[in-house]
C-alpha cells in the first residue's frame, strides 16, 4: 500500500533505531499521546527495541478510554428507547459504562448499529425516517470535523430524525494537565499526527515555551514514530525545546482550514470530564445552540437516577495508566485478573488502550522465557 | 422500512406479492409435502419423488467412513462470491476432505423463517444443487422446519456430511513436531471481509468476494505431494488461521512461529482490513487450508499446490517450535516476535 | 481511533462544499469518501481518510524527501550524521 509500506520498511527502521541509540547519552522519558501510536509502537516492536535508550510513556490518547461512563450509559438508554437507533464506531461497543457495554445492551434488544463513519449514520437516518438515529460522537479533534460535517449535512437535508451525542475531547489541554500534575516526568512529546493534521501545530509554541519540553508532531507508521523519537532525543541532547513536524506529508503548520471551519461552525469549546481524570478545562466540545435540534442531550433526557451504582472496580488504576504514571504491566492485576476477555477497566477493553495494546503485543524474547520453558 | 439483513444483495427479483413461507409449511402436512415436491425433490435427483423415507439407505464401498456436521447461520444470505446454500455444501465437503475422506453424501436441514419469500428459497436451493453437483456429492436426506417471524433471520441450514476415508489418513495435530513447516494454500481473510462488508454495507467497490469453494482437489494434491509427511490439515474457517494454529498448539504441545511478510493476503483484504483496523489472521476463510508438513516435504507440497488454480498463492508461512510464552507468535517489522492471540470474534458475528 | 489511511483519488462524484464526495482507492478496494475538507484534491493525488472523510492531501514531495533521507543511510558508511535540530526546526516551522 502506497504511503504505508514504505514507512514500514524494516531496514530503514533498524537504521533509525541505531541512530537513536548512537545519539542518546542517557535514557530519556517521552510520551506519545495517541492510542493509534501506542498500538503501532508495540505492534512493530519499537518500544522493546529502544527500551534501553528511551522510556516511552503511553498517554491518555485513547478517546474510547476517556469517554465518561455517564455518556456511555446515556448511549445505552438511547439504544433501548423505542424508535431510536444508536449508531456508533465499532470500538465503543465493548467499553463498559457504569455497569455494562453497548454490546450487552444490543444482546438485550437495544438497537445498536456499527458504522464506519458518522456520515453513514446520516444516510441511515435518511433511509429510515421512522427511526431516530443518534450518532455517538466520540474521538479527538481528528474526528470532530467528520461529526461536524454530519450535523451540517443533516441541517441542509432538513432531517428531523438525526442527532449527535457529543463526547469529543481535545488533546492539548490534557497534555497541559499532565505536565502540571505531581509526579510528572515526561521530558518530550510525540504529538498526535492526525490531530495536528486538523489543528496544525502552531498552538504548541506556547506549550514548549511554558514547559520547556520538545514536541515532535509524529505520524503512525514505524518510520514516522522513529523519526519523532529521534527528533525528541536530538533536541533533548542539545538542550532544545521546540515544536517540529515529523509528519510533513500530512501535517501543515496551520492544519486543515476547511476542517477547522466546520468544527468552529458547529461546536464550541467547553470544560469537559475525562474518565479517570476529572474535569479538564477546555477539554472538550459541545454543540452550539443553533445546532440544538441535532443535540441528543437537548432532545432526550438522560435518566441518571436509573443508572445502577458503578461497577467500576476501584482497584483499576486507569487514571494512573492513562497519565503514564503506571505502566500496564506494573499494574498488579495485569494479565492475571485483568485481560481483554475479562477487563477491569477501559484501557484493557479498548483495542487502543495501553493495557490492551501491551497485552496483545507483548514480545516473546529469549529473556522472557523462563528457564523451565527454555529447557523444553 | 429497512431491508431485512438476509435480503441484502439478493440477486432474485421478486415482488411483495410472491408466495411466502408460512408456519403451515412446517407442520408436516399437505403444505410441507407440496414444498418438498415443488422445491426440493426436483433439484435433488437422489431423493425419491412422492413419499420420502425417514432415512436414506447408502451403498458404501466398505471403507471406513467419516461424518461431519455443520450449521450455517450466515447473514446476509447472499454475499459476493456465494450464498448460504453454496457455503453449506463447500463447508461440509471441506471438513470431510481435510479429514482424509472423499465426500459422498450430504443431508440438508432447513429452518425457515415465517415470511421468507419462496423465490429466495428457490435460489438458495439452486445454489445447493449446483455446488453439490460440482463437488460430486448427493443430497440424500433432509428436513424442513418453519419458525415464527424473527426467529431465524431468513433461514438457517444444517448439514451432515458423509465421506469414505482414503488411506493414509493424515495423523492429525498431535503428530506435529518441532521443525515442521506451516503451509497456507491461499490468501487469507477473504470470506470474513466479504460477509462483513456485505452485512454492514461498507460500500467498497468492487465488493470484496468470499473465497468459499471446494478444497477437494487442493487436499488431494497436498496428499499426493506430501504423502506420509503430511501431519495435519484443516480448513481455516471461523477465527481464521489463528484459530487453527491455537487448536493445534493445544493438541501437540508445541508452538508456531509465523513470519508476517510470508502470509498471503490479497490486496482488497489488505485494504479493507487496514481501513477497518482488523488483522487478517483472525478473519474467516472458506477456501483456504492450513497444513503442517515435515520440512523435507514442504517444498514439493508448495510447488504442487501452486500448480492448481485455487492455490497458486500457496506459501510456507512459519514453523512449529518448542513451547514458548505463547502458542502462536509472529515476526513483524523490526524482527520482534509477538504473540498472536486467539480471536474473540465479537465484531465479526454470523460469518459462517 | 485516529486510524487514518492513505488512498488515491480516482473520481470526483460531487463537488458541493458540504456534500462533496469522491471515489478513493485503498490498495484494491474503492470507497466513496467525503471530501468537504479537501475540496481542491485532484485526481491521482493521495489523501488521508479518517472515519469516512478525507482530512489531508498527502504532500508527495515531503514523503519523497523523507524516503530519500532514509536511502542516504545506504550511502553514508557510518550512518546518517544527526542533523542540527536548531536549523531543522527553523525551516520546518
Amino acid at each position: 500500500m502506497k504511503y504505508v509500506d514504505e514507512f514500514r520498511d524494516s531496514g530503514s527502521a533498524r537504521r533509525l533505531v541505531e541512530d537513536i541509540r548512537r545519539t542518546a547519552t542517557r535514557r530519556w522519558v517521552l510520551m506519545e499521546v495517541c492510542g493509534g501510536q501506542t498500538h503501532s509502537l508495540l505492534r512493530h516492536g519499537i518500544e522493546e527495541e529502544l527500551r534501553d535508550t528511551v522510556e516511552l510513556i503511553h498517554g491518555p490518547g485513547c478517546p474510547v478510554c476517556v469517554t465518561p461512563a455517564d455518556d456511555i450509559d446515556f448511549a445505552q438508554q438511547l439504544a433501548l428507547r423505542d424508535g431510536v437507533t444508536l449508531a456508533s464506531f465499532g470500538d465503543m461497543l465493548r467499553v463498559p459504562g457504569s455497569r455494562r457495554s453497548l454490546l450487552d445492551v444490543r444482546a438485550d434488544g437495544g438497537r445498536v448499529r456499527i458504522v464506519y463513519s458518522p456520515l453513514d449514520a446520516v444516510a441511515l437516518a435518511q433511509k429510515n425516517p421512522d427511526q431516530h438515529v443518534v450518532f455517538f460522537a466520540v474521538g479527538f479533534e481528528t474526528t470532530a470535523p467528520a461529526t461536524a460535517l454530519a450535523a451540517l449535512q443533516a441541517r441542509e437535508l432538513g432531517l428531523h430524525n438525526f442527532s449527535l451525542l457529543v463526547s469529543h475531547v481535545r488533546v492539548q489541554p490534557a497534555m497541559e494537565a499532565l505536565m502540571i500534575s505531581p509526579g510528572n516526568c515526561v521530558q518530550g512529546f510525540l504529538a498526535a499526527g492526525h490531530v495536528c493534521t486538523i489543528t496544525g501545530f502552531d498552538s504548541y509554541r506556547e506549550f514548549v515555551e511554558r514547559f520547556g519540553v520538545p514536541v515532535a508532531v509524529t505520524g503512525f507508521e514505524p518510520i514516522d514514530l522513529l523519526e519523532g523519537i529521534r527528533d525528541c532525543v536530538q533536541q533533548l541532547e542539545a538542550g532544545h525545546a521546540m515544536v517540529t513536524n515529523q509528519y510533513e506529508r500530512s501535517v501543515r503548520r496551520d492544519g486543515n482550514e476547511y476542517a477547522q471551519n466546520a468544527v468552529n461552525r458547529v461546536y464550541e469549546i467547553e470544560d469537559c470530564p475525562w474518565r479517570g481524570f476529572g474535569v479538564i478545562p477546555q477539554g472538550g466540545y459541545r454543540l452550539r445552540t443553533e445546532f440544538e435540534q441535532f443535540d441528543a442531550r437537548a432532545r432526550f433526557l438522560f435518566n441518571a437516577g436509573s443508572v445502577v451504582a458503578s461497577n467500576e472496580r476501584n482497584d483499576c488504576p486507569a487514571a494512573d495508566v492513562l497519565a503514564g504514571r503506571l505502566r500496564p504491566n506494573e499494574c498488579p492485576h495485569f494479565g492475571i485478573h485483568c485481560t481483554p476477555d475479562s477487563p477491569l477497566g477501559a484501557p484493557m477493553v479498548s483495542s487502543e488502550g495501553a493495557c490492551a495494546a501491551y497485552f496483545r503485543y507483548r514480545t516473546v524474547t529469549p529473556e522472557s522465557v523462563s528457564p523451565e520453558e527454555a529447557a523444553t | 422500512m429497512t431491508v431485512p439483513a438476509w435480503q441484502l444483495n439478493c440477486p432474485v427479483e421478486f415482488d411483495e406479492s410472491s408466495d411466502r413461507i408460512t408456519l403451515a409449511h412446517g407442520e408436516g402436512a399437505r403444505l410441507t409435502r407440496r414444498l418438498i415436491d415443488e422445491q426440493i425433490c426436483p433439484r435433488f435427483s437422489s431423493l425419491p419423488l412422492g413419499a420420502l423415507p425417514d432415512a436414506a439407505h447408502l451403498n458404501t464401498t466398505g471403507r471406513r467412513i467419516a461424518v461431519t456436521t455443520d450449521s450455517f447461520v450466515v447473514s446476509p444470505l447472499f454475499f459476493p462470491g456465494g450464498d448460504i446454500g453454496s457455503l453449506a455444501v463447500h463447508g461440509t465437503v471441506n471438513d470431510l476432505a481435510v479429514s482424509g475422506a472423499v465426500p459422498k453424501w450430504i443431508t440438508l436441514s432447513l429452518i425457515l423463517e415465517e415470511g421468507l419469500p419462496i423465490p429466495i428459497l428457490s435460489r438458495v436451493l439452486d445454489s445447493v444443487a449446483r455446488a453439490a453437483a460440482e463437488c460430486c456429492v448427493e443430497v440424500v436426506a433432509g428436513d424442513t422446519k418453519v419458525v415464527p417471524r424473527g426467529a431465524a433471520d431468513g433461514m438457517f441450514l444444517n448439514t451432515t456430511g458423509i465421506g469414505e476415508l482414503i488411506d493414509p489418513v493424515p495423523p492429525g495435530p498431535q503428530a506435529i513436531e518441532p521443525g515442521d513447516v506451516v503451509l497456507i494454500s491461499g490468501p487469507i481473510g477473504r470470506h470474513g471481509i466479504a460477509v462483513l462488508c456485505a452485512r454492514e454495507e461498507l460500500a467498497f467497490d468492487p465488493p470484496p468476494e468470499s473465497d468459499a469453494a471446494s478444497l477437494i482437489d487442493v487436499v488431494a494434491m497436498l496428499r499426493d505431494s506430501a504423502g506420509t509427511k503430511l501431519r495435519a490439515v484443516r480448513d481455516a474457517t471461523r477465527g481464521g488461521v489463528s484459530a487453527v494454529l491455537h487448536e493445534w498448539a493445544a493438541a501437540c504441545g508445541h508452538s508456531f512461529q509465523l513470519t508476517e511478510s510470508q502470509l498471503p493476503v490479497s490486496r482488497d483484504v489488505r485494504g479493507a482490513s487496514e481501513l477497518l483496523g482488523l488483522d487478517p489472521l483472525h478473519i474467516a476463510c472458506e477456501g483456504v487450508l492450513v497444513a503442517a508438513i515435515a520440512p523435507e516435504a514442504s517444498e514439493a507440497a508448495v510447488a504442487g499446490l501452486r500448480s492448481l488454480p485455487m492455490s497458486t498463492h500457496a506459501a510456507s508461512v512459519g514453523t512449529a517450535g518448542t513451547s514458548q510464552l505463547s502458542s502462536v507468535t509472529i515476526q513483524r517489522t523490526l524482527g520482534q516476535r509477538q504473540p498472536v492471540d486467539e480471536p474473540t470474534g465479537a465484531l465479526l458475528p454470523r460469518i459462517c | 481511533m485516529c486510524l487514518g489511511v492513505p488512498g488515491q483519488v480516482v473520481e470526483w462524484l460531487d463537488r458541493d462544499p458540504v456534500f462533496g464526495r469522491a471515489s478513493i482507492e485503498f490498495d484494491g478496494v474503492r470507497r466513496v469518501c467525503h471530501m468537504a475538507c479537501v475540496p481542491d484534491a485532484e485526481i491521482g493525488e493521495f489523501v488521508v481518510v479518517h472515519a469516512g472523510i478525507a482530512i489531508s492531501r498527502i504532500d508527495a514531495d515531503a514523503a519523497e524527501r523523507l524516503l530519500d533521507e532514509l536511502r542516504q543511510f545506504d550511502i553514508d558508511d557510518d550512518g546518517l550524521v544527526p542533523t542540527d535540530p536548531l536549523t531543522d526546526a527553523e525551516t520546518r516551522l
